[in-house]
């Protein structure tokens, strides 16, 4: 069964290389890995698409609890949450056709963002039977390219899986100023 | 106050309370050898390679419950200690370790003996720090220490480039560290408490495996007390020996696959399974499908992911052994199963053979290890991987924490000589015997001549069968005697020991074994004892690897494979 796991993480140099060398190393399988920054300074949030049961969903929570820079893990399956994928797809398509291809991008409340003589970008935001969905419904008239972002997801409601430990002013400030978490000058940066 | 990097390096290693470092000297580490002299405090002690530096920082902690470190240089310094890093990291062992890398304008250029230490090192250690700033070091360093030294201990690495030592700083020491990726988990939650405990009051042939967890967390008389307390009797793994002491009357010794008979059996057939600190390793456990499927199982263990990874538990809690014993043995009520006690009494009684001393004439492993335990009964024992290793743990006697120092998790040959070295810099003026494999002994015995520098009087004991003895065991036993590789000639040790300015001395018969060992104890300097003992013995019993504990077998004409 597929499980969405969140994981808070401290943004410094390493971490991605931290998570995803432990799913390796574990045999874990990732469906998809998304990674972003949250509304906490210094904390990015990995929304994790895990294949496995009960058992190995808690052994990845474990390990990666055990990650120091890894700060709270929630698996929000099972809870009432919103979920959603971005997806660009490339089409082709000309004016003969364009009708058709124009037709099913109105049916998935799609959008068009853009035009060529020879070929249109997609854009949608939904959940991923849809996404799939539309994907199939293209396929006749070519996909040229394909990209997703993989799986986020949001508890609904007041709850969170946010952070809500602050770090203390003066580590904040020492965390932010120091090559932990450094600008992207050097050649081991998280961004 | 404003200190160079390298300064500021070593007055945190001082606010540590480190006062030894194994380490290792090159090129970009040497700023920071430039201001050793200015630093008497802190002892470093030249090794001649850096897995002996590593294998000695783990010795060390673990005879002291202390912090072990080790330096090294960049690039092939920083990949010889990954061997003794994985083993920390295996064992839980509170290690810190220091590695120098190029200069930062230079990191990820592939320059001179540049090598990703911190990519390569990163799955083999609790956590690891690249500090790319001389303003950082102090609090990378008082955290480094404080990861590595609390909940389940480990090693910690910190990669400086090079410039970073030589840059200026203003120096202040953290006297606190938080971080809020990281909790240090303390008592156990008590409902589950109250649920083991009741469990425990229901049992009829209750069972404790005592873990390393019980020696890290300093928990040994809280093991006894709950011990006592319900009267059941107490296994070991390997790494648990000395939590409870082997002469205590609730002691059975050690499970596993070179457990003995009656250990193995109770696991197999106690109903209720009290795992304390410990991992639940296939080498203890067997083939966890088939490990007691009957029993009730609960484990105890300060990590959370080690519960419900190899056997399921039916009360898992998560906590610290020095505080969740009390609370269960507050929880428990007073028991005394002398029935089941007697069961196991008798199936001791009934299987002495498979773990019995041979008597001779030759010259057996079994017999030197036991001379030595009762000759040297306050010795810290270090020992390699292999025969050996099984017949010290199974012979010797072990009456206090910290006695034993043996790599289990890693099995990593060539650990003995180096833990040695490091075991007896941490015990000035204590007896430390080293038992050593002939091949072991021979992938790190250049660390002879750090023994005679720094006179670190370690007594080694080699074991000379002329075979890497366990692999040969197995092709004996599940190759059909198809010996490949594992007969070994051997240089003269006695010459050996010589030519490095160490006392030798060899034995060749039972007679002489107290004799030499009395000799050794008597020498005021590390003494090397070659004990060219018989070729072909073999450890009994066994648990063939991918059986389980009850299929434990004690004869050779058991083996089926
Ligand atoms: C570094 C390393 N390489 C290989 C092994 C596999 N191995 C396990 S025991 C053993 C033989 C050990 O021989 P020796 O040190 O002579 O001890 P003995 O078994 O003869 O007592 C070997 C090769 C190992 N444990 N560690
Ligand atoms: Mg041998």
């Amino acid at each position: 069964m597929k499980h969405t796991v969140v994981a808070m993480v401290e943004d410094r140099p390493g971490v991605l290389t931290r998570v995803a060398s432990l799913f390796r190393r574990r045999g874990f399988n990732i469906d998809s890995l998304a990674v972003g920054t949250t509304e906490e300074q210094g904390i990015s949030r990995m929304t994790i698409v895990v294949d496995g049961d009960d058992g190995i969903v808690q052994q990845v929570e474990h390990q990666l609890n055990k990650l120091i820079d890894v700060v709270k893990v929630s698996d929000l399956t099972g809870e009432d949450t919103v979920t959603r994928e971005l997806v660009l797809l490339k089409v082709r398509c000309g004016a003969i056709n364009r009708r058709g291809v124009l037709d099913i991008v109105e049916i998935f409340r799609a959008q068009v963002i853009d035009l060529s003589p020879t070929s249109l970008i997609i854009q949608v935001v939904a959940e991923e039977d849809r996404l799939d969905a539309l994907v199939e419904n293209l396929r006749p008239y070519g996909v040229m390219e394909m990209v997703r972002t993989g799986r986020v997801a949001m508890t609904r409601g007041e709850q969170t899986a946010a952070v809500h430990e602050e770090e203390p002013d003066e580590l904040q400030r020492f965390h932010t100023e120091s090559g932990r978490r450094p600008e992207g000058e050097l050649p081991f940066t998280s961004k | 106050m404003r200190l160079s990097g390298a300064d500021i390096v070593l007055e945190c290693l001082k606010r540590i309370g480190v006062d030894t470092l194994f380490g290792y000297p090159g090129g970009v580490v040497l700023p920071l050898y430039d201001r050793m002299p200015a630093h008497p405090e802190i002892h470093h002690v030249l090794v001649r390679h850096e897995q002996g530096g590593g294998h000695a920082a783990d010795g060390y902690a673990r005879a002291s419950g202390r912090l072990g470190v080790a330096l090294a240089t960049s690039g092939p310094g920083a990949t010889n200690l990954v061997t003794a890093i994985q083993n920390a990291m295996m064992d839980s062992v509170p290690t810190l370790f220091i590695t120098g890398n190029v200069a930062r304008e230079l990191l990820g250029k592939d320059g001179f003996q540049e090598a990703d230490a911190t990519g390569i090192i990163m799955p083999a250690v609790k956590h690891n720090y690249l500090v790319m700033r001389a303003d950082d070091l102090a609090y990378t360093f008082a955290e480094a220490a404080h990861i590595a030294q609390t909940g389940r201990p480990g090693p910690v690495h910190i990669d400086i480039p090079k410039d970073v030592f030589l840059e200026e700083a203003e120096f202040t020491w953290p006297e606190e560290v938080s971080i809020r990726g990281y909790d240090v988990p303390g008592a156990g939650d008590d409902e589950l408490v109250r649920d083991a405990a009741a469990i425990i009051d229901d049992a009829e042939r209750p069972l404790i495996i005592a873990g390393h967890g019980i020696i890290l967390g300093r928990a040994w008389d809280e093991l006894v007390a709950f011990a006592e307390k319900i009267g059941t009797p107490v296994l070991n793994t390997l790494l648990g020996l000395g939590s409870i002491p082997a002469d205590h009357a609730l002691s059975y010794g050690m499970l596993g696959m070179h457990g003995s008979y009656e250990a193995n059996i109770a696991a197999s057939t106690a109903d209720v399974v009290i795992a304390l600190g410990n991992r639940m390793d296939d080498r203890a456990m067997g083939r966890f499908a088939d490990f007691n499927r009957e029993a009730k199982v609960i484990h105890v263990d300060i990590d959370a992911s080690e519960h419900n990874k190899n056997i399921p538990a039916t009360v898992a809690i998560v906590g610290d052994v020095k505080q969740v014993l009390p609370q269960l043995t507050a929880a428990v009520q007073t028991g005394a199963h002398a029935e089941w006690v007697r069961e196991v009494d008798t199936l001791r009684d009934e299987h002495t053979d498979s773990m019995a001393v041979p008597s001779g004439p030759e010259l057996s492993v079994q017999h030197i290890v036991t001379r030595i335990s009762e000759l040297s009964p306050e010795a810290t024992v270090v020992t390699g991987v292999g025969q050996h290793q099984m017949w010290a743990a199974q012979q010797m006697t072990f009456t206090r924490p910290h006695q034993l120092i043996t790599s289990g998790g890693l099995g990593t040959m060539g650990f003995e000589v180096p833990a040695a070295m490091g075991a007896q810099a941490a015990l000035p003026g204590q007896r430390v015997w080293s038992i050593c494999g002939d091949g072991g002994f021979q992938m790190t015995l250049h660390e002879l001549a750090t023994l005679l520098d720094e006179q670190l009087p370690v007594k080694m004991a080699i074991m000379n069968n002329g075979f890497l003895g366990m692999v040969r065991q197995w092709q004996e036993l599940f190759y059909a005697d198809n010996y490949v590789s594992v007969s070994m000639s051997q240089p003269d040790f006695v010459k050996l020991a010589e030519a490095y300015g160490i006392k030798g001395l060899r034995v060749t018969d039972i007679e002489s074994v107290d004799a030499a060992i009395k000799e050794a104890n008597d020498h005021p300097g590390p003494v090397l004892v070659d004990f060219q003992v018989e070729a072909e013995g073999n450890v009994w019993p066994m648990v063939p690897a991918g059986a389980s504990l009850a299929e434990t077998i004690e004869t050779p004409d058991e083996v089926t494979a």
